[in-house]
């Protein structure tokens, strides 16, 4: 119960208007096209370098939390994803808003989202310091291990390609040994001054998910993108919450499906709202109305994507392996206040940690708040054309990528890097395991080095990092995570191949 | 002999690319001193070049299944933009002024990829507008807000 120590510094009120500020931008920000919560919380990043750490992360969170959830808006209303997490939101909430019933599916899906958001920051503070002290007993070799291990599964899960999505993950690990090494000084794959200092993680973060959608966005043309926003009626919230409580079965399992997701490694809230809403349907006494603007659906798929928010947190929190892509940017947030995640985490830090996911609690129910009063505003801002969006980011991208410094170079290393990733993901390359790569890289690199110094002066490099209980437990993780990947990629393409010989 | 299909010679120059860096990554790791530096580079490079070399011989076998590659009408498209925005960063926010640039590459990019017509006055006054206020807000958040000294040069 020490998280209940720390509550009143989520109140103070610089605390508490950063909140406010992050959940209502997050909404805002989460109902606009275009604008996923992992590119939206990079490019706030810039912003909390005058901020103490738990301001910082206050922010960075309340974003985090509430741009999942504003992207219910425009799949509501747009029928256009906000995020990949609300996917499975626009198959149902759509219809409903189509029906004339719009208010009652924004309400129903704040209400979810916030119910399944506290789940799941509660499994994240109950969680989290048990497994920090699990993480105490971790050597070099079992730190290297796990961040091979956080890049390979993010890469293999995450990517359409096993093969594609390992690559990305060596080309970050690679990336992030430019500079000069720790440990002899020695200049590495320096070829412009820019260079010099290494890449710098926020301005690459920026450039790595920014860039590269506005330049879909420049790919698109001049199309008329003015989508029609269907108008929202009046809803009593009474209504919702009857609603809400006769679909408990929805709820609950969209609850437990985002919390379990949240936790492994990689998977995310795309699968989250998708799984949920499967499972919700099969479930279901009433399973012919999916699809057909059933409340139901939109329950599980919006408690299912908000529920794995906190959970996405326990891996990093405690072992510096994001769960998701927009962890991985947080860990970026968290390092650039000089705060490194994992065991020592709540015995050096516990005021930054516990306000910090204290504030994520408050901020679910602010969500939910706000949501219900800030969804048409947020709807008109989803009516962006594209055209200033693109004009929007890039400009932020870059103004933000200098302050990270005041250097050109990290404005150079941020557009190079953001143009690179747009045309590698054109063929099928992903950014998420080359930013894991990147984060984790110096972590690896500075635990191998440590590991192969104790093991050159014990028994050697092979009985070092691949003996030991641990070591081979995270190896063999490491090894079924790619081979069940793998395994899934192979039955989608024969499950592909057999579709389109029946057609 | 068939010709190869656009997305599969994108896919090969893609992937050739990659195996090129990823073999310019692993010479570079195993010839340059002191080893003790390059060690962890190494073991990198070497699941780097591995996982290229097998990404490139795939699509030269017309093998690869994901990545839709570029359409022309997309790179037309993406093209003006791209430059734009590349003289923007590379040359102009630092010879110009960043909000100077800012100012003139916002409003070039507003102008060629907004969806109102080009021939109306009052789109015109929009654009500039939404220049103006934008620009006004970046002065706010990051000069004013922020303290953020950016490079001034030979305007602003």
């Amino acid at each position: 119960m020490e998280f209940l120590f720390y509550m009143g510094d989520v109140f103070t009120p610089v605390n508490f208007v950063l909140l406010l500020i992050g959940t209502i931008g997050g909404l805002i920000l989460g109902a606009t096209p275009g604008l996923s919560p992992t590119m939206a919380v990079a490019l706030l990043i810039p912003f909390t370098f005058q901020l103490e750490a738990a301001q910082g992360l206050i922010l960075l969170g309340a974003a985090y939390t509430s741009t999942v959830a504003g992207g219910a808006v425009s799949a509501i209303l747009l029928k256009i994803p906000g995020a990949p997490a609300n996917i499975a939101t626009t198959l149902d909430g759509h219809t409903m808003a189509r029906k004339g019933e719009g208010a009652k599916a924004l309400q129903l899906s704040f209400l979810a989202s916030a119910v399944g958001g506290v789940f799941g920051v509660l499994l994240l503070i109950f969680l989290t310091p048990v497994l920090a002290q699990w993480a105490l007993a971790f050597g070099p070799s079992h730190l290297f291990w796990l961040a091979i291990l956080g890049v390979t599964v993010i890469g293999s899960l995450d990517s359409k390609s096993v093969v594609k999505g390992l690559l990305s993950g060596c080309i970050g690990l690679w990336l992030a040994t430019i500079g000069f090494d720790d440990i002899m000084g020695a200049q590495r794959f320096i070829f412009h001054p820019a260079l010099g200092g290494g890449i710098n993680i926020i301005a690459a973060l920026i450039g790595l998910f920014a860039i590269p959608q506005v330049i879909t966005m420049f790919a698109k043309g001049r199309h008329n993108d003015g989508a029609e926003v269907i108008k929202v009626q009046k809803h009593p919230i009474s209504g919702a919450f009857r609603v809400l409580m006769r679909s408990k079965r929805a709820l609950g399992i969209g609850t437990a499906v985002g919390s379990v997701i949240g936790l492994i490694p990689g998977v995310g809230g795309q699968i989250a709202g998708l799984v949920a809403y499967d499972q919700s349907k099969k479930f279901s006494a009433e399973r012919e109305k999916f699809g057909t603007g059933h409340a139901e659906g939109v329950i599980a798929a919006e408690s299912a994507n908000n529920a794995m928010v906190g959970p996405s947190l326990v891996p990093l929190l405690t072992l510096s392996i994001p769960g998701s892509p927009t962890a991985a940017v947080l860990l970026g947030g968290l390092l650039i206040h000089g705060i490194f995640p994992g065991s020592d985490l709540f015995d050096n830090h516990p005021d930054v940690a516990w306000t910090f996911i204290n504030s994520m609690l408050i901020g679910q129910i602010l969500m939910c708040i706000f949501g219900l009063y800030v969804a048409g505003l947020a709807a008109r801002v989803a009516q962006v054309p594209q055209s200033v969006m693109a004009a929007v980011v890039l400009g932020l991208a870059v103004f933000g990528s200098y302050s990270v410094q005041s250097s050109m170079g990290d404005v150079y290393v941020m557009a190079a890097l953001g143009v690179m990733m747009y045309f590698l993901e054109r063929f099928g390359f992903s950014a998420a395991p080359l930013v894991l790569g990147l984060i984790l890289g110096p972590i690896a690199e500075a635990n191998f080095i440590q590991g192969s110094m104790i093991a050159n002066a014990t028994g050697g490099m092979a009985p070092y990092f691949l003996g030991g209980p641990l070591n081979i437990v995270l190896i063999v993780v490491v090894i079924a995570s790619i081979c069940y990947s793998g395994y899934m990629e192979l039955r989608a393409r024969r499950y592909t191949s057999k579709e389109e010989i029946m057609a | 002999m068939s010709t190869p299909s656009l997305p599969r010679l994108q896919h090969i120059v893609g992937s050739g690319i990659v195996a090129a860096v990823g073999i310019w990554v692993s010479y570079v790791s195993y010839t340059q001193q002191p080893s003790e530096a390059f060690l962890f580079p190494r073991l990198i490079a070497t699941v780097f070049v591995v996982l290229a070399l097998w990404t490139f011989a795939k699509a030269c076998l017309g093998w690869t299944k994901v990545g839709n590659g570029i359409s022309v009408r997309q790179f037309t498209n993406l093209l003006p933009g791209l430059l734009v925005s590349l003289i923007y960063i590379f040359w102009a926010a630092k010879a110009f002024g960043f909000y100077t640039a800012t100012t003139v590459a916002f409003f070039i990019l507003l102008s060629l990829y907004d969806p109102a017509p080009h021939t109306a006055v009052r789109s015109w006054l929009m654009r500039i507008l939404i220049t103006a206020c934008f620009m006004v807000v970046m002065y706010g958040l990051f000069a004013q807000l922020l303290n953020v000294y950016t490079p001034r040069e030979v305007f602003f």
